[in-house]
């Protein structure tokens, strides 16, 4: 890929990244987020995170469709510090417009909540991501270590998509899409292995 | 000319939010100045003629109402346009935008309302009738749902009891229960979003029924109620949680047991029968210590939560010596 075609690649990524905080940067200026702003903020950050975690674990299996497609990798990083920052969004609209910055009241919620321990969790597992995401991080870590702790990103995704489960009513199926999303890219990554190891298999007798 | 009579306006005059605003701030202001609420009304009038917007709201969803001391004062309406726009009716979608643009279907005429179970003879009300059995008053409740969001509301209706004195139940009707309006072609949402049982069933013990400040509620901002808010008729029991107050009533069934509940089915542990608003019992995901007021800004909407919705006074009375935190 040429350079400066990636160069605008990235800018539009960024571009599309951070329109859901600009819209809601909009709606809070001009009071136009709806009838429950509060509600608001948090299903866009909390959705737009979700949603990025699955793009991000979309990539490798499906630059592995075609040599073609390898040049998604360059995107991975960029998507998954975006995961982060939504993710983090979501967290303060929790301490700030649901807790009102109240110790105790988060201390209650931490300790008797389960869909805000499942929440918190899947935070504290994607902070370890963010921090290693330098190139200096890589290097220093070795891209074995690396790669073994960003595996965190599976646990991470099981986390937030039991987090909605809980969050939502009995009976209500709306995290129904993201789980099958999340179910068929975690299997596609055992199914991939297997057709590899097939053609190595087929390649050797060969 | 007016003068020599009191200023007050009935509802019915009534055709926006604007408006209606406008007639709650004048009639307070107005109680003096008698000449002046002869020109607003004239105003009014005016600006009906004018505005197009005002006039959309044909006078068949006018109500003629009265006021009503069981009404709450000192609170800031929740707007029209937030009321009808955020509802939870899981017949019509589980979005809080969905019954505003799915309930378009429910067909509110004709309409009647059965009464049935320990009664001395089953009835069938038609809806006009019961639009005719009382006057409608105006009441402004304070709405609080179990999600921790909360509303105001101008409600039109009169007080349950009144219905149910002419039902003649028997001694041995200890519950009534409410049942809306289902029919799958109409409601296919209620399928496709979620997986309850239908009918909605609702239910409250004889004395809450009974107690006056329970409305029979047929309005909203001294009209119609819009189909999305519970059309034609539903109950609004105020110092309860929001899904106690069941919408579109074709059935009302007087009981000797405590009957199933639609919420309490899905989850006991979340949603008990009583399900009095009560600061002081969580939810078991979620603490109801607070709530957000709807259609404020992010940074003004959360306010405590009172016991029974503040409606401790007319209530309490009824739960003494209950443990609340085991009837939540």
């Amino acid at each position: 890929m040429k350079r400066s075609t990636l160069i605008t690649l990235k800018t539009l990524v960024w571009i599309g990244s951070l329109c859901p905080v600009a819209d809601i940067l909009w709606g809070a200026i001009n009071n136009s987020l709806g009838p429950d702003p509060t509600a608001e903020i948090a299903s866009v950050t909390g959705l737009t995170a979700l949603w990025m975690l699955a793009i991000t674990l979309a990539i490798s299996p499906v630059r592995k469709l075609s040599p073609r497609l390898a040049w998604l990798i360059k995107f991975r990083r960029l998507i998954g510090l975006f995961v982060f920052f939504y993710a983090t969004l979501h967290l303060l609209t929790y301490v700030a417009l649901y807790a009102g910055f109240d110790l105790n009241v988060m201390k209650a919620d931490i300790t008797k909540r389960r869909f805000i321990i499942a929440g918190v969790i899947t935070w504290t597992l994607l902070l370890p991501l963010a921090l290693t995401s330098t190139n200096r991080a890589i290097r220093k870590l070795g891209g074995k270590n690396w790669n073994r702790l960003h595996m965190l990103i599976y646990p991470a995704a099981i986390c937030a998509m039991i987090h909605y489960w809980w969050k939502v009513k009995t009976g209500v199926i709306s995290p129904a899409p993201f789980t099958l999303v999340l179910f068929v890219l975690l299997m596609a990554r055992p199914v991939w292995a297997w057709v590899e190891r097939r053609r190595k298999a087929r390649a050797v007798a060969v | 000319m007016v003068i020599g009579k009191p200023p007050d306006i009935p509802s019915s005059e009534i055709t926006s939010e604007s408006a209606y605003r406008q007639f709650m701030n004048r009639r307070r202001f107005l109680r003096s100045a008698v000449a002046a609420g002869a020109a607003a009304v004239a105003a009014d009038r005016l600006a009906e003629m004018f505005d197009p917007r005002k006039a959309a709201f044909a006078d068949e969803t006018k109500l003629n109402t009265v006021p009503s001391p069981l009404t709450t004062t000192g609170e800031q309406l929740t707007s029209f346009e937030d009321i009808t726009h955020y509802n939870n009716f899981y017949e019509f979608g589980v979005d809080k935008g969905d019954p505003a643009k799915n309930a378009g279907g429910l067909p509110t005429r004709p309409w009647t309302v059965k009464v049935e179970g320990k009664v001395a003879k089953p009835l069938t009300f038609d809806i006009d009738d019961l639009l005719k059995m009382h006057p409608l008053e105006d009441r402004v409740y304070r709405h609080r749902c179990v999600e921790a969001w909360s509303m105001v509301i101008p409600w039109v209706g009169y007080s349950l009891s009144e219905l149910i004195k002419r039902c003649d139940p028997m001694p041995s009707a200890k519950y009534v229960q409410f049942l809306s309006y289902y029919d799958r072609h109409v409601e296919k949402w209620a399928s496709e979003d979620a997986t309850i049982f239908w009918p909605y069933s609702e239910g409250l013990r004889m004395d809450e029924a009974m107690n006056p400040l329970t409305l029979l509620t047929f309005g909203l901002y001294g009209q119609t109620l819009p189909n999305q808010d519970g059309a034609p008729v539903r109950i609004v029991v105020p110092w309860k949680y929001g899904f106690k107050s069941a919408k579109s009533i074709v059935t009302i069934k007087f009981v000797d047991k405590m009957p199933h509940t639609t919420w309490n089915d899905q989850a006991p542990n979340e949603y008990g029968f009583y399900s009095n608003v009560n600061p002081n019992v969580d939810h078991p995901r979620w603490s109801q210590k607070t709530e957000r007021r709807i259609g404020l800004p992010f940074y003004a909407q959360r306010r405590t939560t009172l016991m029974f919705n503040g409606y401790g006074d007319q209530v309490a009375s009824m739960y003494a010596g209950m443990d609340l935190k085991k009837n939540y």
